[in-house]
């Protein structure tokens, strides 16, 4: 792990990052729902290459953050730069060929379709063949299916999940189905993977395993990992920088040192003193 | 073993399904040299043609598309008018019966595909009920304007005419004749359809459904079938493959309308009312949403049931009734799944055996 560096006056990045454009910014991000604010004034940075983490008690906003990034809700204020770009007015299908990748704290696979199609579907946009060369199975089909094939095997092997290629995704254990949606999500190429909450309803040494598979992602891909997670061993075992959210604002920022050390973080999310 | 046994599950399917198709016309072609086959059965041939392109097609909508169409007829009808237009219109220039067929056929696909997006504009923004009372009332809208739609032809071109009062209002030069005569229909159709030309076109369907669902374009139709906010997620385009599978779909619809139309000398608007696309949802979901030899099978079997239970009279659609009401109860019964379910468990437990 590198250092972090102030970047500007709250906002830190890794230290390797330091010379590259921030792969995510948002500045001054906020959104309503009617009268009610879900989340005001949210300022964050990523590095590229950083692993992120986004904490806070239960309805604190996190998952919002991540609707807001992935724009299934468009922001009331505030900008949010993807890779120096300004990502406003862009749907989430625009934003994800943009290069931002999810995935869901209540899964969202298609269940009725193999493993290998859910992977072939994230794929979608890097096989740029036509309905007739579809139809008409023309050479660029076949062309492009067997890389798409490969390409997929390949991308499940990260989690050990090329034998469940043809299985279907619906009947796959909890576990297994909670990966292939990150498989999924790397599958489009994108510059940050989002993870709401990968661990839950994963045991000790399953999760300990998916520490060092997103470990894994960010050094084979040169990519950020922004993640939603309740478990702590995760949070500071993995996280570089972390976010603490509460009430849809944030906090507190720092490390996972500081983070921990952090007054009203103890007060707000880790209950009492003597427990941090 | 296993493993290439799983990657040729949908290829088996495929070949399996197309077996099916060559089969069925080997046999019946057999029969019809032979004789064996009655006149009636005959007569039915090419409707039964039409009817499983129709639920083929019909399951593109609701089985991959995941959207319940209740106006297919009325894409069928399009195809079917336009289809004897181009047909009466080519009849000088094309004077081969099986070009003439193909091209009209095309032609109707075509006038179909392009209603398809129009209407596909304001319906696929809808979703569920919502969408299915949608198109339920442009079948309708679709079968009104025909009713009141009259289509000339003479030495000029083709003239078109809207809530006339009579054909002859159109003016038409000595010696133009009436194609379509508003709710009269059109009559003196030129009777092109064969069985061969619909078992074509049942391949030609099964071809085109068949690869686009395997293909890219497939997968992302039924990606956002399966779930809509995962698949925009992943950057696919939902509105787009809505509107591909729609297309394609009333396209499909209308060719077979035009086979349908063309198999008789006479054929008006209201032949494709709502009690047509609801027969046509009844083969697809009876068949197995997704399913395409189900579909087949199902649109097959259902349109020469009434005809085997002439012998029943007054009774007959009585009797149709409670044939399907069973069926439905049988293949949704639980009971009767898991007895399925055993024997094909079993027949693997034997292939295993054999195996070892």
């Amino acid at each position: 792990m590198s250092n972090m560096i102030p970047v500007k006056s709250d906002a830190i990045i890794p230290e390797r990052d330091a010379d590259k454009t921030p792969i995510l910014e948002c500045i001054g991000l906020g959104i309503d729902f009617g009268g009610l604010t879900a989340v005001d004034n949210f300022n964050l940075t990523i590095g590229r290459t950083e692993i992120a983490g986004l904490i806070g008690p239960n309805g604190a906003g996190k998952t919002t953050v991540f609707n807001l990034l992935t724009k299934v809700y468009q922001p009331t204020r505030g900008t949010i730069l993807l890779n120096g770009i300004d990502t406003h007015g862009m749907s989430t299908v625009k934003v994800n060929q943009a290069g931002i990748a999810r995935t869901f704290q209540n899964i969202r696979l298609f269940s009725t379709l193999s493993v290998e199609d859910n992977v072939k579907i994230g794929l979608h946009n890097q096989m740029p063949y036509s309905m007739w060369s579809g139809i008409f199975r023309l050479p660029k089909y076949w062309k492009t299916e067997k890389m798409a094939h490969e390409k997929a095997l390949e991308l499940l092997s990260i989690f050990d999940m090329q034998d469940l290629a043809g299985h279907q995704a619906g009947s796959l254990p909890y576990g297994a189905q909670r990966r292939l949606e990150i498989v999924r999500a790397l599958a489009t190429n994108p510059g940050i993977l989002l993870l709401d909450e990968p661990a839950a309803g994963m045991n000790p040494s399953e999760t300990a395993e998916l520490m060092d598979n997103i470990r894994k992602i960010r050094d084979m891909f040169h990519i950020a990992v922004m993640l939603i997670e309740h478990d702590m061993n995760l949070v500071m075992g993995i996280c570089e920088g972390i976010c603490v959210l509460n009430y849809g604002r944030i906090i507190a920022k720092g490390t996972p040192e500081e983070i921990q050390t952090n007054p009203a973080v103890i007060e707000a999310y880790l209950g009492k003193k003597k427990e941090a | 073993m296993t493993k290439s046994r799983r990657l040729t599950k949908t290829t088996r399917s495929s070949i399996f399904t197309y077996g099916l198709v060559i089969t069925a016309y080997v046999i019946l072609q057999i029969m019809i040299l032979t004789g064996a086959l009655s006149s009636s059965m005959q007569g039915l041939l090419v409707p039964i043609c039409a009817y499983v392109v129709m639920a083929i097609s019909l399951n593109l909508t609701v089985g991959i598309l995941g959207e319940l169409s209740l106006g297919h007829a009325g894409f069928m009808s399009v195809g079917a008018f336009s289809g004897v237009v181009a047909a009466v219109g080519l009849a000088n220039a094309v004077p081969g019966a099986g070009l003439r067929l193909a091209l009209a056929m095309l032609i109707g696909a075509l006038c179909a595909a392009v209603m398809g997006f129009l209407i596909g504009i304001p319906v696929l923004r809808l979703k569920g009920d919502y969408l299915a009372i949608v198109t339920l009332a442009f079948g309708e809208i679709i079968k009104s304007i025909l009713n009141n739609l009259y289509v000339g032809i003479d030495g000029s071109g083709l003239h078109f005419g809207m809530l006339l009062t009579g054909a002859d209002q159109l003016g038409l030069q000595n010696g133009g004749k009436v194609v379509i005569g508003g709710a009269m229909g059109i009559s003196n159709i030129p009777q092109l359809s064969s069985f061969t030309a619909g078992f074509l076109l049942i391949l030609v369907t099964l071809f085109i459904v068949l690869n686009l669902i395997h293909s890219r374009s497939g997968r992302a139709i039924m990606a956002q079938r399966d779930n809509r906010i995962a698949a925009e997620s992943v950057g696919i385009n939902v509105t787009k493959y809505k509107m591909m599978a729609f297309v394609v779909s009333a396209a499909l619809a209308g060719a077979a309308g035009t086979l349908f139309a063309m198999n008789f000398s006479t054929i008006v608007a209201n032949k494709f009312d709502f009690n047509t696309s609801i027969l046509i949802l009844v083969f697809v979901v009876l068949g197995g949403l997704g399913n395409m030899w189900g579909s087949i099978l199902s649109a097959a079997a259902l349109t020469i049931l009434p005809e085997l239970l002439r012998k029943f009279s007054n009774y007959r659609m009585l009797v149709y009734a409670i044939v399907l009401i069973l069926v439905m109860l049988a293949t949704n019964s639980p009971s009767v799944r898991l007895f399925f379910m055993r024997l094909r468990g079993r027949k693997k437990a034997e292939e295993g055996a054999k195996n070892e």
